[in-house]
């Protein structure tokens, strides 16, 4: 039943990477980047990423737009009206259809914009891609996008290094919604940017979701930024997953460590806020890098500081606590939002 | 007065590129207070890494037009590090022994074909006395860094970015200096990570009693290493007050805007965030009067597009430069 | 500095595209813009060579290894407009030497668009008309003679033909294989990549010169001058192409990752696009500073070979074949002018290198 208001299921999705693995290369061994991910994302809801780099967020994202080319699991996606596709098992061909209805926006401003395209023309990319629109159609539809992001239609003949990273952002923005898409996947979309304008590209963002009910999967490493935006979030470590929920949920009672040792590490803007003892605890905590490839275990047992025997040996399951809070660790510890 | 270590004067540096020159710090003033971290909080572009880069005079391809960077050694004796050959040896005397600084990548601070413990003895030996190994395990020691003794024997591409870190700051604390200019230390790491290195950069700066010059885009963590903060835009000062002050009751308007359009961890929002309308203008076409004006929600018609304002300082200590807060 | 940079461009009109901002860079480089006017010069002497030369290229004379005639505008203090005199070979009967007098008792007037020796002008249209020349009693020999009497100067032009053009046929030449090989081996990747790139470090370690001497040494001595051409320019691009498939190769791996190309791979565009719209446009100026940089080791290629008379043989002209003259040191020292053709080959390998570094800069306009 809640397949119904799923847009986007994500199932098992797995992606080792092969390290070294040269000419003359000796010991070349697997990293798994990605770790039989879970999650389904609602329509016209945004869903969280969270993690620190390395931790496979990225990864996934590129999966679910097939950049990357998962090795397992299922990446289903709601085709209008019809069944749930599995993307992880269409060819080239048959994704192309499918592209116009998943876009991307992109962390670097400087380097998602082609230097020798005019604006209208790296916008009008992916329609382009359409089979069967015509010119007229193009240019309406283009001109029309420009003005849904704020940027004004003489833009459009000019080239990306006439404008500051806030105003390419909005293009990059125009380019994945000027195909009408269902779902937008946005990876790190406002890192890049400075305070002032990355308010702006955020509100803007909301805003574009409450007009056009377009489902964000927001890819971030910034906690404060994930909980304006999203509604849902799910926690990443190493590839796994750590915590799903509610984005209240998350921050205010958050369940597994990491997430609590993750909150207690962003620092908010307010002097003197840092005194609470347990996020002393985390920071004062000096971790030793973990081993590249922990094959047993929780993956977070080295750096926890609730950690018990079991951690070593057994990796927990990610368990469901509660209707779509899902959390995987061994104990149910009373731990400390933000 | 209190007690200074470096006091910057009129500041203004001066870039060429093929459009003319450029002022990116434009008659700065800030004071550096001895045993205390000055956050300097500021967009990209704003001038503030260049302006620490005075500190040690590698500002380079930037020129100081005019202006003093004064270090106050002791009480006695006040050197002029902008009158200096940047590439004299009166300079490189007072870099590192007397004023250190850590960068956003430490990466490439390091030379990759040498161990760390090589390149930190090889700057304790440049610059103070004592280079022994066991010395430059006391030093990474020091700094909390993991192992110490096999970390010495390591080459950077095997430490972690926050290792690395940690190494940057043993190299930079291993004379002692008065002062520490940390340029974005924190930027390129994750926060789990960012939260050690505050937490180490603070510990230092007690134990040893130094000036820290902190420069950082991100203002959780201003709020949280600095005991005074001053807000750049475009080459200059806009704001500068105690910590408490400049979070609590922020006077400039850009100030507050900053403040408000970051979306906090600690808070749930209903509507949008507040914003600032605009970018930030291109430096070879800065408005007249204010340069914040055309952004700001809150100018004076005929006053903030005519009248550059000065800074003026308020009853609790803040320094604004605002029409809004003139006397 | 990013956004400094980005002000810096935002200030120019903004809606310049990039290669407007290339031009308006390239503009900046003082000797790269006097290179590409000398270039331009050189190219339109090799087009009319025929027509600027006085005497045609194998136009033997009396007057065997003359120096340089001297053009006057004075004749007895008075103004005449240029002339010259004429020389008379005289024997000193002590020591047997050759000594040139010159006879000053009577001007000889250069005359300008005069018919000279016939031609056929870009191989087939038949003229005589000449820019310059003296009437047949008198010699102008701005660059002197050679051992049977020819005029260095007019083989000097022609020989513009060969030389400058087995540059260009070479690079076309270098141009299309690096392209397909280093094309292929970056955009298919895995076994292919690795074949070729092995090849390619074979090709590279062989040894320029003697396998440019192995390879001429093969060129049988019954084809024509214009198959013997051909085989030259084919084997200087056979050793060239490394250079550039490489930078092909390179170039394509890493824009492969570049987050536009992502952003069209996410747009649906298919993989010809993304070849023909953002992959092209993006080394097209790589490849253009590559072949500009090409173009003088051809050249020089090309000397070389022919100076070793391995490459092309007299009667064709080139730089390298009049260089022959100039092998051995005495030549060198009495007739110094036959050393006029080096100089010509260091002029344009000069010209072609601040070329490519003008362009090489411009090319990358947001850098500062």
């Amino acid at each position: 039943m809640s397949e119904q208001r799923n847009l986007l299921v994500v199932r098992d999705l797995s992606k080792s990477y092969r390290l070294g693995g040269g000419f003359f290369a000796s010991g070349s061994g697997t990293v798994r980047a990605v770790d039989r991910v879970t999650f389904s994302i609602d329509r016209g809801r945004t869903f969280g990423l969270v993690g620190e780099s390395g931790s496979g967020k990225t990864t996934i994202g590129r999966m679910i737009l097939r950049v990357v080319e998962p090795d397992h699991g299922a990446i289903l996606f709601a085709d209008a009206g019809s069944e749930m596709i599995d993307l992880g098992a269409l060819k080239p061909k048959q994704m192309r259809p499918l592209r116009r209805k998943i876009q991307m926006i992109f962390q670097d401003p400087y380097s998602s914009l082609d230097p020798r395209m005019t604006v209208a023309r790296i916008i009008a990319e992916p329609l382009r891609a359409v089979h069967g629109i015509a010119r007229s159609e193009i240019d309406d539809r283009v001109a029309e996008v420009t003005e849904l992001v704020g940027l004004r239609r003489e833009y459009l003949g000019r080239y990306p290094h006439a404008f500051s990273g806030g105003q390419r952002q909005r293009i990059g923005i125009a380019r994945a919604l000027v195909t009408r898409p269902e779902l937008v996947v946005a990876d790190e979309a406002v890192s890049a940017l400075d305070v002032s304008v990355q308010a702006q590209i955020l509100n803007l963002m909301l805003d574009l979701q409450q007009k056009l009910g377009i489902t964000y999967l927001f890819i971030a490493h910034d906690l404060g930024v994930v909980r304006y935006l999203c509604d849902s979030v799910a926690v990443l470590y190493r590839g796994r997953i750590a915590e799903i929920g509610g984005k209240y949920d998350i921050y205010r009672t958050p369940r597994h460590p990491y997430t609590e040792s993750l909150l207690a590490a962003a620092p908010p803007p307010q002097p003197g806020i840092d005194a609470a003892p347990h996020q002393r605890e985390h920071v004062a905590q000096d971790h030793a890098p973990d081993p590249e490839t922990t094959a047993v275990g929780c993956p977070y047992h080295s750096r926890c500081l609730y950690r018990q025997e079991i951690c070593a040996y057994q990796e927990p399951a990610l368990r469901t606590i509660a209707p779509g809070r899902l959390v995987a660790c061994h104990f149910d510890l009373q731990l400390h939002g933000a | 007065m209190s007690d200074l270590v470096v006091d910057i004067r009129n500041l203004t540096v001066s870039f060429n590129t093929r459009r003319g020159d450029v002022t990116v710090v434009d008659a700065l003033s800030l004071p550096i207070e001895r045993g205390r971290v000055l956050g300097v909080v500021g967009e990209s572009g704003c001038g503030k890494s260049v302006m620490s880069r005075c500190l040690l005079r590698i500002e380079a391809p930037g020129k100081i037009v005019s202006g003093n960077v004064t270090y106050f050694k002791d009480s006695r004796q006040a050197l002029h590090l902008e009158s200096m050959d940047a590439t004299g040896t009166t300079i490189r005397r007072i870099r590192w022994k007397e004023i250190a600084m850590i960068f956003q990548e430490p990466m490439s601070s390091f030379g990759p074909q040498h161990t760390i413990g090589f390149q930190i003895g090889e700057a304790m030996r440049l610059h103070c006395a004592d280079s022994s190994v066991a010395a430059v395990v006391e030093a990474l020691k020091a700094v909390g860094m993991p192992r110490p003794d096999e970390v010495v024997r390591q080459y950077p591409h095997q430490l972690s970015g926050g290792m690395r870190q940690r190494a940057m700051i043993a190299m930079a604390l291993s004379c002692r200096p008065s002062v520490l200019v940390a340029d974005e230390p924190t930027t390129a790491l994750d926060v789990s990570t960012e939260a050690q290195i505050l937490e180490l950069i603070r510990s230092k700066q007690k134990a040893l009693g130094m000036s820290v010059l902190f420069i950082s885009h991100n203002l959780g963590v201003i709020a949280h290493i600095a005991h005074d903060v001053a807000v750049m835009y475009l080459g200059q000062v806009v704001e500068r007050s105690p910590v408490k002050t400049l979070f609590d009751n922020p006077k400039h308007p850009y100030t507050r805007a900053l403040l408000q359009s970051i979306p906090r961890v600690d808070r749930e929002y209903s509507g949008p965030l507040v914003t600032l309308s605009g970018n930030p203008p291109s430096p070879f076409a800065l408005p007249t009067g204010c340069r914040f004006h055309p952004r700001c929600s809150e100018r004076i018609a005929g006053v903030c597009d005519r009248e550059v304002p000065v800074a003026e300082t308020l009853a609790d200590g803040t320094e604004v430069r605002c029409h809004r807060w003139r006397k | 500095m990013s956004t400094l940079q980005t002000a810096t461009i935002a200030a120019d009109d903004v809606s310049w595209s990039q290669w407007r901002l290339i031009r308006a860079k390239f503009r900046s480089h003082k000797l790269a813009l006097v290179s590409i006017w000398l270039l331009g010069a050189f190219y339109l002497v090799a087009l009319f060579a025929e027509f600027l030369a006085p005497y045609g290229p194998w136009q033997p004379s009396a007057y065997a290894f003359a120096p340089p005639t001297r053009v006057h505008f004075f004749f007895r203090g008075k103004f005449v407009g240029p002339i010259v005199y004429r020389i008379k070979i005289e024997s000193n009967p002590k020591t047997f030497e050759r000594n040139f007098v010159v006879d000053e008792n009577q001007p000889v007037p250069i005359h300008w668009f005069v018919q000279g020796a016939p031609y056929q002008w870009l191989g087939f249209i038949p003229s005589s008309l000449r820019l310059f020349g003296v009437e047949k009693s008198a010699q102008i020999n701005l660059m002197g003679t050679d051992i049977l009497g020819r005029d260095c100067f007019s083989r000097n032009l022609i020989a513009t033909q060969i030389s400058l053009t087995v540059g260009l046929i070479g690079v076309f030449i270098t141009f299309v294989l690096g392209c397909l090989i280093g094309g292929a081996s970056g955009y298919y990747g895995g076994v292919v990549d690795n074949v070729v790139q092995r090849f390619m470090e074979f090709v590279t370690c062989l040894p320029t010169i003697p396998m440019w001497m192995a390879l001429g040494a093969a060129i049988p001595a019954s084809w024509s001058n214009l198959k013997v051409y051909f085989a030259i320019t084919i084997i200087l691009a056979l050793r060239s192409w490394t250079g550039l498939s490489r930078q092909v190769r390179s170039k394509l791996l890493e824009m492969r990752e570049e987050d536009y190309i992502i952003a069209a791979r996410v747009a649906g565009t298919r993989d010809w696009g993304i070849i023909l719209h953002h992959l092209l446009p993006g080394f097209a100026s790589y490849l253009i500073v590559n072949l500009t940089v090409e173009i003088p080791r051809m050249i020089l290629g090309e000397t070389t070979l022919s100076f070793f008379g391995l490459g092309l043989r007299p009667p064709t002209v080139s730089w390298g074949v009049l260089l022959q003259d100039a092998q051995n040191l005495a030549a060198i020292s009495i007739y110094p002018w036959l050393m006029f053709p080096a100089l010509m080959v260091v002029v344009c390998v000069l010209a072609f290198n601040f070329l490519g570094d003008g362009l090489r800069d411009a090319m990358d306009p947001y850098k500062e």
